[in-house]
């Protein structure tokens, strides 16, 4: 198969793009074994896999600095893996062991880092847009230049504290990126289903804010779109919103059966348009790789989601005691 | 090498299913995203993908089986080339799962119902040094000066709600700070309760100290998904790394003619949930010592005013910096023959209650909560084990009252000391109407209360 082109136009180098193929790689086959776990009866209640949207999230992280704040929905390990939380914390999260990043605490939808500046990891739908324009007041009323991005689907557009939130965030300027990662399902409802709106960027039009939509299955479109909003909000000139065009391979969580699409819509979609697939041709057409290089990727990455996976079976469950800590400060 | 693919569990309540139908046969080379299998499930039939490559060796659990257990081996997956293991010979598989359930929950129970050996001891030292020169203050007046002292002593700390800056307050409580402070701490915000609560919890995540003004707890209803699921149980959920240091403050209740929509009290609501204090101050002294110790806590704190209270006076001492701790009552008067517990504008009734009382020669001692999270039930049982009777006071609807849980409390630990029932009063259990008769019949009364310690003390 000829290697899709590229609808951004990006000098990107060898180097940068063998990052973005193996940090994808990683987020997929992390999220394959979370899948395996699960059906082991390891990981329990909801788990909301994020296969087939790594170019969003792995685009997005490219154009982030030192100090830039992330928050997410419950569909998570994704933007986690991505912004360099440990796989092991995160796996070991999900199976709810001592070792999470929560101390099993917060479970698949639940997880922070201060360090890395991953505000969550939040299961109301919507809730999470109100506090990522929280996280870029705080930057504002600080006085320095770091951003927010914001992350939510397609449904969570339609809830109305997003547009509350919209509202404030023009109104006060504040530094912060709307992503929407439209998969085109919420949960399973459609797009077309939920809303008369031709497009989801578009409504930021209402409130003044700036946006577009984007190619999610392409890195490198994600990647020149989200330096361009980054840039828009460096510079003061306020929220920004990126509708990211991507799709999820799986169903919504662990128990969706998918029955609202085709098995040959999601067949389409991954074999002509996958993220990753992408990337691997353009390393390999551009010779940045070979067959052999990729393998070897290949594989190194299988072991760090190994690791991952055992650390998480074999970490203790919390103590007992840790029912009754960290309610409050 | 040849493993063992597992019965998988597919939804969070699923311990077995019915393998419904193989989509493979053996001898069919499969890769990862290829589906083996539909599995029915409690919820739904879905289909089952394979996670590795290799070649169905041998289908272990027939197609229409019905009951086979999560983790039974279905089939053996092999390597291009190889042999399915002999019978008996044990293929490699995927670790069994480790036991989820730990130990049978023995964790630390709450106290039991055992008597208490020993009255508790309570704090009771005074709120202020002996001496201290007091000014009268009203209530309005004491917030605005908590508020002001504390954004003078950290930047972090900002206010944020309707009508708060160059309006001056909707009901004035935060007056002449824009002025002081300037339209970076002092924020307007649309009419958009839910949004602007959320942004101040956020704002709080980033690192900030939020006064959230609600312009009365009614409208807070719109927000309080983000003031439970968001402020209070993010601690928690982050396994202790990312508190919320945020105040939502504004008045509570019933003010006067209002009618239901924006008459309740939210005491008992705010009070059911772990992660979130509770503060209801009665005095202007206690709003001023409450609120700047509610500014300073690393956690989410729910402020509960009262209109009504507002433009009271009361003598408030005149210290660089008075704070009254969470969780220490407030005894305003001692006696020997009833407890009368309440807070916020109950006291109002209480105290007016005692002082009646006091003349036919029944001495009650009346214990302020001012916060009802955490609660200083030390100071509850100490003062009912000394008078042996209880009445509790708040305006609130009765079922699942703050009344009821000091109940319980009591019935708990100091069941042995009661000589009479204890009587919650409440606001009535209706929602509230607007014609000043039926209005005043809806609200706990002075009278209301004489009457319950008339019962409880059969006097």
């Amino acid at each position: 198969m000829a290697a899709r082109k590229s609808t951004a136009k990006s000098n990107v180098s060898a180097e940068e793009l063998l990052g973005f193929y193996k940090d994808m790689l990683l987020i997929r086959r992390f999220e394959e074994k979370a899948g395996q776990l699960y059906g082991m009866g390891l990981i329990g209640g909801f788990c909301h896999l994020y296969i087939g949207q790594e170019a969003v999230v792995v685009g997005l992280e490219a154009t982030a600095k030192e100090g830039d704040k992330r928050i997410t929905t419950y569909r998570d390990h994704g933007h986690m893996l991505a912004c360099g939380m440990d796989p092991k914390g995160v796996m070991a999260e999900l199976t709810g062991r001592e070792g999470g990043l929560s101390k099993g605490k917060g479970g698949s939808m639940h997880m922070f880092s201060k360090e890395k500046h991953f505000y969550g990891g939040h299961g109301i739908v919507g809730a999470n847009v109100p506090l990522g324009a929280g996280l870029a007041f705080s930057d504002m009323y600080k006085g320095n230049d770091n951003v927010t991005f914001t992350y939510f689907g397609d449904g969570a557009a339609n809830q109305g504290q997003v547009y509350e939130t919209y509202n404030m965030a023009m109104l006060w300027n504040l530094p912060v990126i709307f992503v929407i990662e439209n998969n085109k399902y919420a949960m399973g409802t459609s797009v077309q289903r939920a809303t008369k709106s031709p497009s989801l960027w578009e409504r930021g039009a209402a409130y003044g804010i700036k946006g577009e939509e984007v190619d999610g299955m392409d890195v490198l479109a994600v990647k020149a779109a989200g330096e361009k909003a980054v840039a828009h909000c460096r510079a003061g000139k306020g929220p920004y919103i990126l509708e990211i065009m991507t799709y999820r391979y799986r169903g919504h969580s662990m128990s969706d059966p998918a029955k609202y699409r085709t098995r040959d819509e999601v067949q389409k979609v991954r074999s002509e348009r996958d993220a990753i697939e992408h990337v691997r041709d353009l390393l390999l057409q551009g010779k940045h790789a070979t067959e052999d290089d990729l393998k070897e990727i290949d594989k190194e990455i299988k072991a760090v989601v190994n690791e991952a996976a055992e650390f998480s079976k074999e970490s203790p469950e919390p103590a007992l005691e840790e029912l009754w800590t960290d309610i409050y400060a | 090498m040849a493993t063992e693919v597992l019965m998988p569990a597919l939804s969070p309540t699923m311990e077995e299913g019915t393998l419904a139908k193989w989509l493979v046969k053996e001898g069919d080379t499969v890769s990862s995203g290829d589906i083996l299998a539909e599995i029915e499930t409690d919820k739904a039939t879905m289909e089952f993908e394979a996670v590795d490559e290799g070649v169905i060796g041998k289908i272990l659990i027939e197609a229409g089986t019905e009951g086979v257990k999560v983790n039974t081996p279905i089939a053996i997956l092999v390597e291009e080339g190889e042999e399915v293991p002999a019978e008996g010979a044990k293929a490699e598989s995927a670790p069994a799962p480790a036991a989820l359930n730990g130990e049978e929950g023995k964790v630390a129970a709450p106290a039991t119902a055992a008597p208490a050996p020993d009255a508790p001891k309570p704090d009771t030292s005074p709120d202020w040094p002996e001496g201290t020169e007091m000014k009268t203050q009203t209530v309005r007046e004491a917030l605005r000066d908590a508020m002001a002292e504390e954004m003078r002593r950290a930047d972090e700390v900002f206010v944020m709600g309707e009508e708060v800056a160059e309006y001056q307050g909707a009901y004035k409580i935060t007056q002449g700070l824009l002025d002081e402070f300037g339209a970076r701490r002092v924020i307007d915000t649309p009419i958009t309760e839910h949004g602007f609560a959320g942004i101040g919890v956020g704002a709080a995540f980033g690192g900030l100290r939020p006064i959230v003004e609600f312009m009365t707890f009614n409208f807070a209803m719109q927000a309080i998904d983000q003031i439970i699921n968001s402020a209070a149980k993010t601690l928690y959920m982050s396994g202790g790394q990312m508190g919320c240091p945020i105040v939502f403050r504004g008045p509570n209740g019933a003010a006067a003619r209002v009618a239901a929509q924006h008459s309740q009290c939210y005491a008992a609501w705010y009070s059911h949930i772990p992660g979130l204090k509770v503060a209801m101050p009665y005095s202007a002294a206690d709003a001023k010592g409450l609120l700047k110790t509610a500014i300073r806590d690393p956690n989410p704190v729910i402020f509960l005013e009262n209109e009504i209270l507002y433009g009271r006076s009361f003598e408030v001492p005149d210290l660089d910096d008075f704070t009254v701790p969470f969780g220490k009552a407030k005894t305003w008067r001692e006696g020997s023959d009833v407890t009368i517990v309440s807070f916020g504008i109950g006291m109002n009734y209480a105290l007016e209650a005692a002082e009646r009382l006091a003349g036919d020669g029944i001495e009650a001692e009346v214990i302020d909560l001012r916060t009802i999270r955490p609660m200083d039930t030390d100071a509850i049982l100490a003062s009912v084990m000394k008078t042996n009777r209880l009445v509790t006071v708040e305006e609130g609807f009765p079922q699942s009252s703050v009344g009821n849980y000091i109940t319980s409390v009591v019935m708990e630990q100091a069941f042995d000391y009661l000589d009479a029932p204890v009587i919650n009063l409440c606001g009535k259990d209706v929602p509230m109407p607007y014609a000043a008769n039926l209005e005043k019949l809806a609200l706990v009364t002075t009278d209301e209360v004489v009457e319950a310690v008339r019962k409880v003390t059969y006097r």
